[in-house]
């Protein structure tokens, strides 16, 4: 796995990123700029602690990616979407500190309870999956928002497809 | 003929919240009734600002209920009985004949006196005078619609019900309770988490629903007197989907905390809960039969979301939905007699009924995003959910399909409709 070393600081900005936008890292690459140059100029006299990062914080690793998607009326994680599940399963059963959330999403197609019902199942496969790959069912919380809190709600294809979601989101 | 004024007073439900003034937009009648009884209803007279306010509601009330046609009244302005002649209206072919006037009580009460007349038989059907406070005057021509409504089909009227829907504005949600022409809107809870799934107790006091304000579906019973409110159910997972037993003695809600959607009994205290279904699919949306024996619900047990039915003490579960499509959002029709529910196929959401006993199935809507059907206490009217001009709207459609009301409201979108009951 991919080590990197750099400044606690920009650690902690990383940490504070992290849970946000898993599908657009590059978002959240402009603010630490600034932050690390500032330390620079002074690399002696700082006891400058150093740490290992986090590979859940690495935007180039398998674990920036926190959402799986879903065909539609389908809860089951899909061939594609099993390494990134996999992967966050590992990771949990390597960090038994670490909890997740794993929401649940529908399209707008069929009922808000309806809806609301697939939302858990597609979270409650994806904890399934998370549990078979090595994480503990107390590490893992799930929640469903139906329909209810779409990421885009245009009435096509393109939109739903981004909605038949779950994130797992880190607590 | 013997003059009979009655005297009534409107009961009201006063909420506890504040009224958003005005906030309907719009409403626009599709269709026609198929047997249009023509109607003439006169201006009434006497205090003017308030008479108007009341000829508008009841004028629009029975329009939208496509079952009359207004007969052009210009030219004649009787008041009273001693007024009208028969012929003048016979001429333009009213059969029945509304008049009337509306008076300002020292108290400050409004009181309008009316009268329905037969002019086919030149006989009164009703007389009556109804009052309320100034600030319920729409309130007064609900109940003289009814009562004209009630003589001339046979039916009883629902235009002094009410409805609850959820109103989302951006990540804005509000539940809200209006008349049933969508007016008088009253703000019963307002957050930036969703709200789904109201539902009525039987007396009309309480509402039940969904709300995300925790970060999960957790369900309330909230009074509309008092305003206080109950947790019913918070176990992990989702808990949603409630309906009210028509006795009012115990709800059907929805609960994940054994695995997937099943569906439990529980008193409207949250104690006693108890799963009456056993399947590892969905199993949502329950609705309670009206004599309470039986529920409707939604599940995907066969592959694809479907209605199924139960007796409520438990026993087997049956598929009535069939053929191409899904099918979700059952409630009964008030006589038990059928359902309506929401029709999903080819990309269109269509609002469909079916009758128990032949099994036949009606398509009432022409489709698009219509979800969420309930019946008007009466059964002659359904409400749901639609979309027009890009919003979520508040639409009715006559039990037999042929008339069709939108409803507009200032801003944002309707969701989730529900018609309460007879007050």
């Amino acid at each position: 796995m991919k080590k990197l070393l750099i400044g606690l600081v920009l650690v902690n900005l990383l940490v504070a990123c992290a849970s946000e936008k898993p599908k657009e890292p590059v978002a959240a690459a402009p603010a630490p700029a600034p932050v690390v140059e500032a330390p620079a100029p002074a690399p002696a006299p700082v006891p400058a602690p150093v740490v290992e990062v986090d590979p859940l914080n690495d935007p180039a690793n398998i674990l920036a990616n926190r959402s799986v998607y879903f065909p539609f009326d389908v809860s089951a994680v899909q061939e594609a979407d099993k390494p990134i599940v996999l992967a966050h399963a590992k990771y949990l059963g390597e960090h038994p500190d670490r909890k997740v959330r794993v929401e649940g999403n529908a399209d707008e197609r069929g009922s808000n309870e309806y809806n609301l019902a697939l939302g858990q199942r597609r979270a409650a496969s994806v904890k399934k999956m998370l549990e078979l790959g090595g994480a503990k069912a107390s590490q893992i919380d799930t929640v469903s928002y139906g329909e209810e809190k779409a990421r885009c709600t245009d009435h096509n294809e393109a939109c739903w497809k981004q909605n038949r979601r779950s994130d797992i989101k880190y607590q | 003929m013997a003059l009979h004024v009655l005297r009534g007073m409107v009961g009201l439900l006063l909420l506890a919240q504040a009224s958003l003034a005005g906030a309907v937009l719009s409403i626009e009648i599709i269709g026609a009734g198929e047997n249009q009884i023509p109607l003439a209803i006169v201006p009434f007279g006497g205090d003017g600002k308030q008479a108007r306010s009341i000829d508008e509601v009841v004028k629009g009330d029975l329009l939208r209920s496509g079952l009359f046609r207004l007969i052009d009244v210009e030219g004649k302005s009787p008041h009273d009985l001693a007024e009208v002649s028969y012929p003048d209206w016979q001429v333009r072919g009213a059969d029945a004949l509304v008049i009337g006037t509306v008076k300002v009580q020292a108290n400050g009460r409004v009181e309008a006196s009316f009268r329905l007349l037969y002019v086919v038989k030149q006989s009164e059907l009703v007389g009556q005078a109804v009052s309320a406070n100034d600030d319920q005057i729409r309130a007064v021509g609900h109940r003289i619609a009814d009562l004209i409504y009630e003589k001339l089909t046979g039916d009883k009227g629902v235009f002094s019900t009410r409805i609850a829907y959820v109103n989302r504005q951006g990540k804005k949600f509000s539940l809200i309770v209006a008349d049933s022409d969508g007016y008088n809107e009253q703000v019963v809870l307002a957050q930036t988490e969703p709200i789904m799934s109201p539902a009525w107790s039987p007396d009309g006091s309480h509402l039940v629903y969904v709300s995300f304000e925790t970060g999960h579906a957790v369900i309330y019973v909230q009074s509309l007197y008092t305003n206080q409110r109950i947790v019913l159910a918070n176990f992990s997972g989702s808990n949603s989907a409630p309906a009210w037993s028509p006795d009012g003695k115990q709800l059907a809600i929805v609960l994940t905390r054994d695995g997937s959607s099943q569906i439990y009994l529980a008193r409207p205290d949250g104690s006693g809960i108890r799963r009456i279904t056993f399947s590892n699919t969905i199993d949502t949306e329950p609705n309670f039969s009206p004599d309470g024996q039986s529920l409707l619900f939604t599940s995907d047990r066969g592959g694809s979301a479907q209605i199924y039915s139960m007796p409520v003490a438990g026993g087997p579960e049956r598929r009535i939905t069939f053929g191409e499509g899904n099918n979700y959002s059952p409630r009964y029709s008030p006589d038990g007699k059928g359902f309506v529910y929401t029709h999903f196929v080819n990309g269109k959401f269509y609002i469909a009924m079916q009758d128990f006993q032949n099994g036949q199935v009606e398509i009432l809507t022409t489709g698009g995003w219509e979800k969420k059907p309930s019946f008007a206490p009466n059964g002659k009217l359904i409400l749901f959910a639609s979309e027009a001009r890009g919003r979520g709207i508040l639409a009715t459609v006559s039990s037999d399909g042929r008339v069709q009301q939108h409803m507009f409201t200032q801003s944002g979108d309707a969701r989730e409709p529900v018609w309460g009951p007879h007050l």
